[in-house]
């Protein structure tokens, strides 16, 4: 069976993190389930966890008023759910609803919060690896707004 | 890069075909399939090349040709109706008379992929252009590496192909991934552009060779993407389109830089065009 030490260690985004630091993510972390239709987020709501996904889709969406939730994105196996938890005021800016049945490993973000507070060069490692993902889902969404495929 | 097929006849002078059957793909493309009325005329054509289609009365029209270039006694052709001569063409129905020029220009390096992996990234109606090669290399599977397509669509209802997006993820060592802009609550699949696609590839891209079509746009965001993963900038491949006039290279009008698309392209390496890439309005 894998532990969460060597599930966290694995994952892309952890990848090349100090192993005290791992380990200082780990006393963060569980294992949790969600059955596909569930709301994993909710826009509003205190954000005090983020997920690393490993099975299963979760899907990014937006209420729009008079018509159905909008899908902004997707996200699957080895990706990262969930940044509200990192920035003031730490609420959910969207919802997130399991597609499939998922399978993630949820790090308690206020946990971390007191952590990188504690410890500014595990918070910098952090910070860096949420700015690569806020970075590569900015660059998408400005593609994604070109509406590229539409005719012109 | 594969050199256009030799015409016997006069390039300038259409053939007469006769379309055969009519597909709708989504709601504005249809898939033509175009029979000769000359017996004789088995038109050879290497995957990426394209044909200029004389709809009679009403103008013609540079198409990409998507069908399997292993069928001799047929042509296809994959075209989304947003024009006049564009809607003339696809609603010729079953019987009437298309003229065919062609096939022209330097289609996708099949000899040159051969022994490597192959990814292949698509956005729009740009797959049309890339199944010849998809049918192949699935045809001649043990010649080619592992085989990975990645295919963006606006939304669900516009993607083409679906039922063959299915039944090529079937094969041996072929990876389909499939997204969208746009999904409604009912897609399941995922949904974002064609680049975030990339993560979920089984492959390990550096070294294989890519061939990419769609918007130039797309096509920007992608070779970044392709770069990023190690692909070299020589194993990369784009479909580029302007507007094809001649197809032979006399008349100008698809000048690309130094190039003509008609003739040079419409496939070309990227190290080939990466600098017009980058230029404005061009």
């Amino acid at each position: 069976m894998e532990t969460l030490e060597r599930i966290i260690a694995e994952h892309p985004f952890f990848i090349g993190l100090d192993e005290g630091f791992t380990n200082l993510m780990v006393s963060c972390a569980s294992n949790v389930r969600f059955k596909a239709g569930n709301y994993i987020l909710k826009e509003g709501d205190p954000a005090n966890t983020f997920y690393l996904i490993r099975e299963g889709k979760v899907a990014v969406e937006v209420l729009a008023p008079q018509r159905k939730p909008i899908i902004i994105s997707t996200l699957s196996v080895g990706e990262i759910l969930g940044w509200s938890w990192l920035l003031p005021p730490f609420q959910s800016k969207f919802h997130a609803r399991a597609v499939d049945d998922v399978h993630a490993i949820a790090l308690d973000g206020k946990c971390l919060r007191t952590k990188c507070e504690e410890n500014h060069d595990l918070g910098y490692e952090v910070v860096k690896r949420f700015a690569l993902i806020m970075e590569q889902r900015l660059e998408a969404t400005r593609l994604q707004l070109l509406d590229v495929y539409a005719v012109k | 890069m594969i050199m256009a097929t030799a015409i016997t006849t006069d390039p300038m002078l259409p053939q007469p075909y006769s379309v055969q059957e009519v597909a709708r793909e989504t709601p504005d493309t249809f898939t033509l399939t175009l029979k000769p009325e000359n017996e004789v005329d088995r038109r050879l054509f290497q995957p990426g090349q394209f044909s200029m289609l004389w709809v009679f009365g009403v103008g013609e029209l540079p198409i990409s040709i998507s069908g399997d270039p292993a069928l001799h006694d047929r042509l296809v052709y994959t075209v989304r109706s947003v024009g006049q001569a564009t809607h003339s063409l696809v609603n010729r129905g079953v019987g009437n008379d298309v003229g065919v020029r062609g096939p022209f220009g330097a289609g996708w390096p099949v000899a040159a992929a051969r022994g490597r992996d192959v990814i292949v990234v698509a956005g729009g109606i740009g797959l049309a252009p890339l199944r010849p090669l998809i049918y192949h290399v699935l045809q001649n599977r043990k010649d080619y590496g592992r085989l990975v397509i990645l295919y963006g669509g606006r939304s669900p209802r516009d993607l083409l192909y679906r039922k063959e997006l299915a039944t090529w993820a079937r094969n041996r060592e072929t990876q389909v991934l499939v997204t969208v802009d746009y999904g409604g609550l009912s897609w399941r699949g995922h949904v974002g552009v064609v680049t975030t696609l990339f993560k979920y590839s089984r492959l390990q891209l550096a070294g294989s060779v890519a061939m990419v079509c769609g918007p130039e746009i797309m096509m920007r965001f992608v070779t970044r993407e392709l770069e990023t993963q190690g692909v070299s900038r020589d194993d990369i491949y784009l479909s580029m389109e302007r507007n094809m006039k001649c197809a032979v290279g006399f008349c100008g009008h698809c000048q690309y830089g130094p190039h003509f698309i008609c003739k040079d392209g419409p496939v070309f390496r990227y190290e080939q065009i990466r600098k017009l890439l980058e230029k404005y309005e061009l």
